[in-house]
């Protein structure tokens, strides 16, 4: 199991382990994991399950594709570690992952 | 003339245009004959069934012979999303409507443009409506709502249209824009002047639009050199007049995106409120639901804007050949997504054609789009639908629909033009 640790813009922690093979926006929706609507159902096309990433993590995860970088930049929260967490594939790779909810999703 | 008379007419297959489909049989008329452009069967309420037969017999299909010439219509959920974010294959120019307009009165408008000219001028209004400004405004939302509820006569039949739906949006784009409050009529009638046919009611010409629309430029030009000078506010102006970006819009520019955000909150946001007094009056059971749980409300209003659909389509026009759904579109066919239909699809949707208010997964709806046009406002509206059921759950036991609904006729706006309803308090 893959451990990830969703903290909520207020500090409340939720960690969640999950099978490697879903993405993070899965792994906080069927963990009950609150602040990601994930309206379009994990299409890189509604950017409602946007998250900060812990600093240490952003050059360990896949490039964002054009498509991410679009989405991602219609958001007025953007920072230096935005994600689309339906982007963001679980693996062994990111056991451990920190990421940061925001305070809206747009 | 009667609301019920314009009922009449509107179901009438005598009185309707050659292009109607009103009264014609959507199960044995010929398929490629199925034309829902023709803003008849929309203001009749009679576009579902033909939809339902699209969705299941030909559901990307091409309509070769309409008033408003040959076109595709996309009618399931996943396709549209298909469309939807395929910006490289399916453009939003020339417009987003199924008319095509004359070039010189055409507006510079985000909603119409592709990346990278979209993207940059959407990035500049976003901040207006993105829900951490949106948190400074709530009480002053909440303060005009319930004004305009307490203002409401109980037991005595009204039009919820006009006294709510139409004055509580008006407010909120007044409040948008800090715009004077006793002119606030002004941009409602600039909203309908905008997405006016010429001829078809609201203004006569081409010219006599763009005249009104040059009055609309000057009075908000006024507003924001006031704002130039004056301490950064919260409002939509303000952020224009003080902005790196925008505040050297050039005017033409200027206007399109005022309109663009005044369009936008009016006509949507209206007819979700109109059209969520309609649904929880056709189902009473769910009617009970919210009168029993008023904590339903924030899914509720994801239900009822899925129920709408205030805006049917958008069009896009393919800039390549390219397949969908097994059919060849050609560079330069006009594509239709019809939200509406998709917003019905059972394949996506379990008990799609059900108004259901405590509905799993509610906020997964087309009504808002989706990818890089996905609407801008969509919390806004979602907050206004929510203030005014909440306000209304602590006032009234029933808003009850007491007369014929009147619909609008359009085939974009999906929508009324009057809904009577009388008024029940709180036993």
């Amino acid at each position: 199991m893959i451990k990830i640790l969703f903290v909520e813009h207020d500090g409340n922690e939720h960690p969640v382990e999950v099978e490697a093979g879903s993405s993070v926006m899965l792994a906080a929706v069927t963990n009950g994991v609150p602040g990601i609507d994930a309206d379009c159902g994990g299409a890189c096309s509604c950017a409602t399950c946007h998250v900060y990433v812990n600093e240490e993590w952003v050059d360990k995860l896949e490039e964002i594709s054009p498509m991410e970088e679009a989405m991602l930049s219609l958001s007025s929260d953007r920072k230096g570690n935005s994600r689309l967490s339906c982007q963001i594939k679980v693996t062994e790779e990111i056991d451990g992952l920190v990421v940061q909810t925001p305070e809206f999703q747009f | 003339m009667t609301d019920t008379a314009n009922t009449t007419r509107a179901k009438d297959p005598t009185t309707q245009s050659k292009w109607s489909m009103v009264g014609r049989d959507p199960y044995t008329m010929p398929l490629e004959e199925i034309d829902l452009s023709h803003p008849g069967v929309w203001q009749a309420n009679e576009m579902h069934p033909f939809m339902e037969r699209l969705r299941r017999e030909d559901p990307v299909h091409f309509c070769a012979d309409s008033a408003v010439g040959p076109y595709w219509s996309v009618m399931k959920y996943r396709d549209i999303m298909q469309v939807d974010t395929s910006h490289q294959i399916y453009s939003s120019e020339p417009t987003i409507g199924i008319v095509d307009q004359f070039e010189e009165f055409t507006l510079p408008m985000f909603i119409a443009m592709d990346p990278p000219k979209h993207d940059e001028q959407r990035r500049i209004a976003q901040p207006v409506a993105a829900p951490a400004n949106l948190k400074k405004l709530e009480s002053l939302i909440r303060q005009r709502v319930c004004t305009i509820l307490d203002s409401l006569p109980v037991g005595e039949e009204f039009d919820w249209v006009e006294r709510v739906s139409v004055e509580l949006t008006t407010q909120m784009l007044a409040t948008l824009f800090d715009f004077p409050f006793d002119e606030r009529y002004k941009l409602t009638h600039w909203s309908d002047v905008a997405t006016a046919i010429p001829g078809a009611g609201v203004v006569d010409t081409y010219e006599e639009r763009w005249n009104i629309m040059q009055e609309c430029l000057a009075y908000f030009t006024k507003l924001r050199d006031e704002r130039i000078n004056a301490e950064p506010g919260n409002d939509l102006v303000s952020m224009l007049a003080h902005g790196e970006a925008t505040r050297n819009m050039p005017p033409m520019e200027f206007l399109g995106n005022i309109l663009l955000l005044i369009v936008g909150g009016n006509d949507t946001t209206r007819n979700s409120i109109s059209g969520g007094v309609l649904a929880l009056n056709e189902n009473p059971g769910e009617y009970d639901k919210l009168r029993n749980d008023p904590s339903l409300i924030p899914n509720m209003v994801s239900e009822i804007i899925r129920w709408q659909t205030p805006l049917a389509y958008m069009r896009r026009t393919a800039l390549v050949d390219t397949e969908l759904g097994g059919k060849q579109i050609r560079a330069g066919d006009k594509v239709v997504m019809w939200y509406a239909s998709g917003n019905r699809d059972e394949e996506v949707i379990e008990n799609a054609n059900q108004f259901l208010i405590d509905r799993d997964k509610a906020r997964q709806h087309l009504s808002f789009g989706f990818g890089l046009h996905r609407c801008m406002g969509n919390r806004l509206a979602e907050m206004q639908l929510r203030i005014l059921w909440e306000e209304i759950s602590t006032r009234f036991h029933t808003v009850e629909v007491t007369g014929e609904p009147q619909r609008v006729y359009s085939s974009f706006v999906n929508g009324f033009a009057h809904l009577p309803v009388t008024l029940h308090s709180l036993k």
